[in-house]
Parts: C-alpha cells; structure tokens; sequence
C-alpha cells in the first residue's frame, strides 16, 4: 500500500519528505586566490541538526553564510526547499525570510528596543499586525528568558541576552532552517550556557539547524550529525558520537586531538 | 559713532539676514533631500546608480559655487528663460535655492556617506537576514543610524551653506547681506571697518549656536553599541 502511493504520487512525496531541506551541490568560492568553499557537497534533512566544526580558516563560516546568500558563490547549486537561491532582488528577500541566521557578533539593531528588533521582521517582511507581532514577539523573548528586558535597547544587555535576543528575532520569521555561526565565540564564558541552552531547546523542538560552532559539548549533545571542515573542504562527516570517538582521518584525529588535549 | 548707527536705519541689515537665513533654510531642506537620495544611490547594490551617484558628487562639488549660481542666472534665467515664479526677485530667490541645494547636496551626500560607515556591516547583513531587501533596509535600519553618526558632517555642511548663501548675489538676488554689504561700503566708505564688523558679527552669531548645538546633538543622539 506505501509503495502504491509511493509510486502514484512521486513529485509530491519528493517534495515534502525524501526531499532535502538545505541543499548544496558542487559549491565553490574563492576568496581572490583563496579558495575558500571546494565543491561542497551537502545535504541537510527536515528537522536535522547538523553541526560544522573546524580549524579558523577552513571555510565553515563562508559555508553558512553561503546558505542565505550573505556570501556569493563562484558556482554550483544552493537549493532551500527544493528551491535554488535567487541572485538578488525581491526573491532573495522572501526566501531569507525563511532562513534564521543568528551572528557570532549578534547584530541586533542599535537603534531599536528589544522588543521592536523582534517585530520588526513579521511587521514589516511578512506584514503581521503590530499588535499580533508584539504577542508573538513577547512569547519568544520569554521563551529565551529575556522577556523582562523588553523595552530596553541592545546596548543595555549582557552580551548572553543580546544573543538570546537574536535567536528570537531569527525565530519570529518562522523559519525552515536556522543558522548559527559561531553564536556564542564572542561571548563571556558565564554567558555560553545561555545561548546554548537555548539552542538545545530548538533543538529538540526538532529546528532544522545547522551551526557552526566551536562548542563540542554541544556538538555531542545536540547534533545529529558532525560535519568536519578543513582548507574549504568537507573531510569527515559523522554521528557525533562516531566521530568523537573514533574519527578517521587525520586532520580530525589532529584537530581533536588539539582542543580536547585539556 | 552716530554716522554708524544712522546707516543702520537707512539699510535693512536685519532684512537682509534674514533673506540669507531664508536661503539657507530652504536650500537645506532640498539640498538634504536630494543628498539622501544620492547616497542611496552612492550605497545601493545597482551599479549604474552608483556610478550616477559617485558622478554627481564629483561634478558639483569639484565646481565653483559662483559659477553654479551665476549659470542659474545668466545661462538658466537669462539666455533659457527658466523662471520658478511669476515675480522676477522671487523667481531668481528661487533659481538662487536651486543652485545651492545642488551645489550643497553634494556635501550632504558625502556627509551621510560618512554617517553610513558608522554603522557595522553586521546590521545590514542582520536587516538582509530577515527578509528585508534594499530600500526597507536602508529605511529601516541603515538611514536612522547613519543620521545620527552624520549629524557633525551635517552641521558643517550647514554652516557651509549659511556663508555660502551670500553668493547668491552672483545669482543677482539682491537684497542679501553680502550685496546690501557692498552697496552701503560704497556710499559710506568712511566708515568701512564697522560696516565689515557688524557683518562678520551677524554670521558668527547665527554660526556658533549650530556648531553648539549639533556637537551636543550628535553626543547626545550617538548610537550606544
């Protein structure tokens, strides 16, 4: 019977199941003559998490702000729910709106208070009324815990709650996908915790994510799958437990062998 | 010392600051306008419009002033016809505004231009994150922020404009300071010092409040990061 409408209906299960969420085929960037992305090859299924680590410099932060278009690509293929990223324009617009991206320097609006970085977005990106947005805004700044803070400006915030903020702006836009780079590597160390647990509750919330991170004990506690970067390429992917353990190639014996020394 | 004053009386000095302060006010607000709209052009993503941008700032504020507002006269006015309105001394006070605020608005431009390189990379790149494209970004995010890290290359730009509208006389507006200056110089030349004074006096009392107050403002209305 599953293989009959299996086979009845082939377009549409591709499009909502089988059919990845975030996919990259052949990208390459160079950075002049730095090559930064070497025919990245990646797929990212509904509701994964998938964590990139990697040594400074291996391209994993070009690679997430790829996703999104925050950087160009040299050529190959992003797709975003089976759609392929618009150059520019209009499009592009509308299909970020469907793609959280949270900063390693977080990005809040200087200018705005708390609670208007948070509405912003579904005011005026996806037209929401503004009393709708703020109830909506209010939910997920008290879903991160900074629901108190609501009327105060970025500047006022610990550097924790700031990034707690920006995961709820990101979150506001309903996104498919969310991604974080390198979110808590400017962070205070008492403030890492914060943001991480945060992240570990939309996570399990089951928020496709993929986060470029430092941070392995999130890695091990959260991810689905490890990604492993080095000199712009994809050398290892695996379970994180599998690839803590037991990593195969050397470069990852090499990196972990470098920050879990002590 | 009463030959001086007696002058006053004869002379409308007042009036004829007040004629610069009109200049001023209204060449500003158009030359804020139009300098908004070439910085836009100067940071939007469309290549030709930058290009248009960066190409109308070098022409305009690479050209002498007198020769902008002397063309408004001599070439617009006179050869072309060109009036802004049916009284002849309205009509160049007009065509006098036009020429500073498309002299000015070059150096608004690259004022603001200034105030958008106070703003981090990072709030565009957040802005273009959730969805906002081009113009809602720069409304939004970009322009307020910019504002307010401009507002001492603005103020200058102002007390720029403020000297500089007394070359409106080149555009034959005439009943400001600078040609209500010269004509009681040539009547009363005896007492030239005073009359050169009271002037100088009038522009630094109308420039000191606005470097005053836009020092305090920009202080006070800095962006907190």
């Amino acid at each position: 019977m599953t293989r009959d409408t299996q086979s009845s209906t082939p377009t549409s299960a591709s499009n909502s199941s089988a059919q990845p969420l975030v996919s990259l085929k052949n990208v390459n960037k160079h950075f002049g003559e730095l090559h930064v992305l070497k025919d990245i090859n990646l797929e990212v299924a509904r509701g994964e998490v998938v964590v990139v680590i990697g040594p400074s410099g291996s391209g994993k932060s070009t690679l997430c702000r790829a996703i999104n278009r925050l950087e160009t690509i040299d050529n190959g293929e992003i797709r975003i729910d089976g759609k392929e990223l618009p150059a520019e324009g209009k499009a592009l617009a509308k299909l970020r709106a469907d793609v959280g991206m949270v900063f390693q320097s977080f990005n809040l609006f200087a200018h705005k208070s708390i609670l208007e970085n948070v509405s912003l977005g579904p005011v005026k990106v996806k037209g929401m009324k503004a009393a709708a947005a703020k109830e909506l805004s209010m939910s997920l700044l008290k879903r991160v815990g900074v629901d108190n803070q609501a009327q105060k400006l970025p500047a006022q915030l610990s550097g924790g709650q700031q990034q707690r903020v920006a995961i709820a702006r990101a979150l506001a836009m309903q996104p498919k996908v969310m991604l974080f780079d390198e979110p808590t590597s400017a962070l205070d160390p008492e403030m890492i915790n914060e943001v991480l647990d945060a992240m570990v509750a939309l996570a399990k919330e089951g928020m496709t994510m993929i986060v470029v991170t430092h941070e392995m004990g999130f890695a091990r506690k959260a991810a689905d799958r490890v990604i492993f970067m080095a000199d712009g390429q994809i050398v290892e992917q695996a379970t994180p437990e599998e690839f803590f353990t037991n990593p195969q190639s050397d470069r990852a014996k090499d990196f972990l062998g470098k920050i879990l020394a002590h | 010392m009463e030959d001086y004053l007696s002058l006053l009386v004869e002379y409308d000095v007042l009036g004829a600051f007040w004629v610069n302060i009109q200049l001023t006010l209204w060449a500003g607000v158009w030359a804020l306008l139009l300098g908004t709209v070439l910085a836009l052009m100067r940071i939007s993503p469309i290549a030709s419009l930058q290009w248009l941008g960066a190409a109308y700032v070098n022409i305009f504020r690479n050209t002498p002033l007198t020769i902008i507002l002397a063309f408004g006269f001599l070439g617009l006015f006179g050869q072309l016809g060109f009036t802004l309105a049916e009284d002849l001394n309205v009509s160049l006070f007009r065509i006098a505004i036009l020429g500073l605020a498309i002299y000015h608005a070059a150096f608004v431009c690259e004022a603001i231009r200034s105030g958008v390189n106070t703003v981090p990379l990072g709030q565009a790149e957040a802005a273009r994150a959730i969805g906002l494209s081009f113009m809602p970004a720069a409304r939004l995010i970009i322009l307020p922020q910019a504002f307010r890290g401009a507002i001492a290359p603005l103020g200058n730009v102002l007390i720029a404009l403020i000297k500089n509208s007394t070359v409106a006389a080149a555009g034959s507006v005439a009943i400001e300071t600078s040609t209500v200056m010269k004509e009681m110089i040539e009547f009363r030349s005896d007492v030239i010092y005073p009359i050169f004074f009271t002037f100088a006096l009038g522009f630094v009392i109308l420039v000191i409040p606005i470097g005053l107050l836009t020092t305090w403002a920009s202080k006070k209305l800095a962006v907190a990061r």
